[in-house]
């Protein structure tokens, strides 16, 4: 039996609540297919039974499964590759010439889902700039979805997702075969912390951030939760930091205290003084 | 590496290298798409004979496992031929072993890819060969 109006209502509300997302009406048919596994580990006989039970209770576990499952989380490694291409050709040594007396380097990757992300920048930082790692380094990943952290945190990818955008070079050095899978090597894994953050919520009390990668997520956002992130993402930040958006968005019209510069073929921004 | 631009005046070629003709016809499609103009070899030796009978080529995706001459030994013959140093050399195989994808790089190829692919996972290792990454 589909849902109706009154039960998308309901999960309109909980996505909105617990994780800022906008569920526009006429996607019932994405509730249906990433609600009916859920439904069925929960013994409900439906989705729509399985939002009504989280709807009379609202502090049932099942209410952080339904958020969790409604998340896209869809990414790859060098996922639109540009970007960490101005990483290493441009970025990064500026920012090393910048702190050469300091010798520090904070990072964030806001939204890092399955960890691909995160993954790219720590392994293009090993294969390009040994030298940091006499560095202090913090790099932060975070992710509403504890089911995304686990991942990240154990490293694993399919042999489908190494497929997608990783170097082979990247794979023989970096990762170890574990079973059918792939999994990064330790030293890899170790450089990233793995954080849950909701960004609709304040940030934990990080150093202010030379880099910040917030790519893919704010598409899911309304405009006034937007223009709220952006403007704490700006006083999270150093002056001179640089920070990513996915390929379909921008800070324009939403938060204009950004400059956009154009690194090749990648747009970066960095906060107006 | 580069792929191609409309409107350029040559297209660059590609050689799709697999003793499976179903295999050969669903990356001839995808490379077609991407407007290389796409050869065909069954083994490793027709290959060599293809590229120079061509003259060369930009591209070849290379099988591992087919009779007379393997993908492997089609890349270490290719690659001490220094007039096709440029040739983009893809591995596409069902072996997933690390050992291989090490004995295929050191042999001289570029990219590896493990069967099941889609036409994405073609793109994505299309672009990050030769970007510098
Ligand atoms: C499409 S993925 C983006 C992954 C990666 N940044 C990329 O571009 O490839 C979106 C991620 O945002 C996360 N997300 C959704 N709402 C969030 C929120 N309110 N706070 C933090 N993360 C959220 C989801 O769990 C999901 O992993
Ligand atoms: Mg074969």
């Amino acid at each position: 039996m589909p849902i109706d109006s009154s039960e998308f209502a309901i999960l309109q509300g909980l996505v909105s609540k617990h994780a800022a997302i906008v569920l526009d009406t006429g996607k019932e048919y994405l509730a249906e297919s990433r609600l009916t596994p859920v439904a069925r580990t929960a013994g409900c006989a439906s989705v729509a039974e399985l939002l009504r039970r989280v709807h009379d209770d609202p502090r049932s576990p099942l209410v952080g499964r339904v958020v969790e499952a409604m998340t896209t989380n869809e990414t790859s490694f060098f996922r639109d590759m540009h970007p960490f291409e101005a990483l290493r050709t441009t970025i990064i040594p500026e920012l090393m010439r910048a702190r050469a007396n300091e010798r520090s380097l904070n990072l964030w990757c806001a939204a890092a889902s399955s960890g691909q992300e995160p993954y790219t920048v720590a392994m293009t930082l090993l294969e390009h700039f040994p030298q940091l790692q006499q560095w202090k380094l913090r790099f932060v990943a975070s992710d509403i979805a504890p089911a995304m952290l686990a991942r990240c945190r154990e490293g694993r990818y399919s042999q489908l997702e190494v497929n997608r955008g990783l170097p082979a070079k990247y794979l023989v050095k970096y990762f170890d075969k574990a079973g059918a899978e792939w999994q990064l090597k330790p030293h890899v894994r170790s450089m990233i912390e793995f954080v849950e953050v909701n960004l609709a919520r304040p940030f934990p009390a990080w150093p202010q951030m030379d880099i910040v990668f917030m790519r893919n997520v704010l598409i899911y956002f309304s405009l006034e939760t937007k223009r709220d992130i952006l403007r704490r993402v700006r006083k999270q930040m150093r002056p001179d930091g640089w920070f990513f958006l996915g390929g379909s968005e921008s800070t324009l019209n939403v938060d204009d205290k950004w400059t956009r510069v154009q690194l090749d073929k990648t747009s970066v921004y960095r906060p107006v003084p | 590496m580069n792929l191609p631009e409309q409107g350029t005046t040559r297209r660059p070629r590609a050689l799709v290298i697999d003793d499976s003709r179903a295999v050969r016809s669903i990356i001839r499609q995808i490379l077609a798409d991407l407007s290389f103009e796409v050869h065909e070899a069954e083994d490793g030796q027709q290959a060599l004979a293809k590229i120079d009978e061509l003259g060369g080529v930009d591209l070849a995706t290379v099988d591992w496992n087919m009779p007379v001459m393997n993908g492997l030994q089609f890349v270490e013959a290719l690659r001490t031929k220094p007039e096709h140093a440029g040739t983009c050399l893809v591995m596409v195989t069902t072996e997933t072993d690390m050992d291989y994808v090490r004995r295929a790089l050191e042999a001289g190829a570029d990219e590896f890819v493990m069967k099941p692919f889609t036409r994405d996972v073609i793109l994505d290792k299309l672009n990050i060969a030769g970007s510098g990454a």
